[in-house]
């Protein structure tokens, strides 16, 4: 019974949208962290973290976002995350990430947030 | 009613493929000892990352050893224990640094057990040379 997980990424505009389905957890978080590899690659330093679908999450898949955040910010890009289901936001509270990352309501809002504030204003 | 305490074992090959397994046997045993569901999801990731800390650093990925997670429940209190026989690693004694001086130094070390501190009510680590590592968690049933 492995973890259920998969990503599918679309673009708006020069924006990456991520929607991760299902589990992130340890066994999980490389493929995370490959897609991720993928879009920056490519040039795209734009991300939007779909978490509409995301059931689960645990500090391997925490640990791909902070990995990867400050390279993207230092190149002008950012990880906004949206659509983040009550118990995913309680882990990502834990460890204080609404201090790190834009949080927000949904996939136009994180457009929009993009659009006003490319990276998140300490 | 007498308080019966009722005991559950679980042991999977050390795969992080396995962990998958090892959240609904936690799950399962944390409804029927009667927590809310925000403690059973408090529960499930506390066990999952003391599981995957143990796969990864205690067994260092070697799929031919046995992870084991006990678990033990009265009307008062969960008690979990994940065990292992291999490197002895205490996770508590790993630094916490704060997130944002972890994100620029590049590493992501400490934030499972960080989390399973925050999520359970007690925590604490017990090595017994030569034989195995214990890891003893509570959880208390409002």
């Amino acid at each position: 019974m492995p973890t259920p997980f998969r990503i599918d990424t679309s673009r708006i505009d020069d924006i990456s949208v991520m929607v991760l389905d299902g589990q992130v957890d340890a066994h999980t978080a490389p493929r995370f962290e490959e897609a991720i590899q993928a879009e920056l690659a490519a040039g795209h330093q734009r991300i939007i973290a779909d978490c509409a679908k995301l059931t689960y999450i645990s500090s391997a898949g925490l640990g791909v976002f902070m990995s990867f955040i400050e390279e993207i910010r230092e190149s002008g890009g950012d990880i906004k995350i949206c659509s983040v289901i009550p118990k995913v936001q309680a882990t990502f509270e834990i460890l204080g990430f609404q201090d790190i990352f834009d949080i927000v309501a949904d996939v136009p809002a994180a457009v929009q947030r993009f659009r006003e504030s490319p990276v998140k204003e300490a | 009613m007498t308080d019966i305490e009722r005991k559950f074992l679980l042991t999977v090959p050390s795969s992080t493929a396995n962990l998958a397994l090892i959240r609904e046997f936690v799950v399962a045993v944390g409804v029927q000892a009667g927590l809310g569901d925000a403690d059973v999801g408090k529960l499930e990731l506390a066990v999952d990352e003391a599981c995957a800390n143990v796969m990864e650093h205690a067994y260092e990925h070697d799929e031919t050893k046995e992870v084991v997670v006990r678990a033990t429940f009265d009307r008062e209190v969960l008690h979990i224990i994940v065990e292992d026989t291999g490197r002895g690693f205490d996770p508590s004694r790993v630094p916490q640094e704060k997130l944002d001086r972890l994100i620029a130094a590049k590493q992501s070390g400490g934030l499972g057990m960080r989390l399973i501190k925050a999520l359970m009510d007690e925590v604490r680590y017990e090595f017994i040379p030569g034989q195995k590592n214990e890891l003893h968690m509570l959880k208390r049933i409002r």
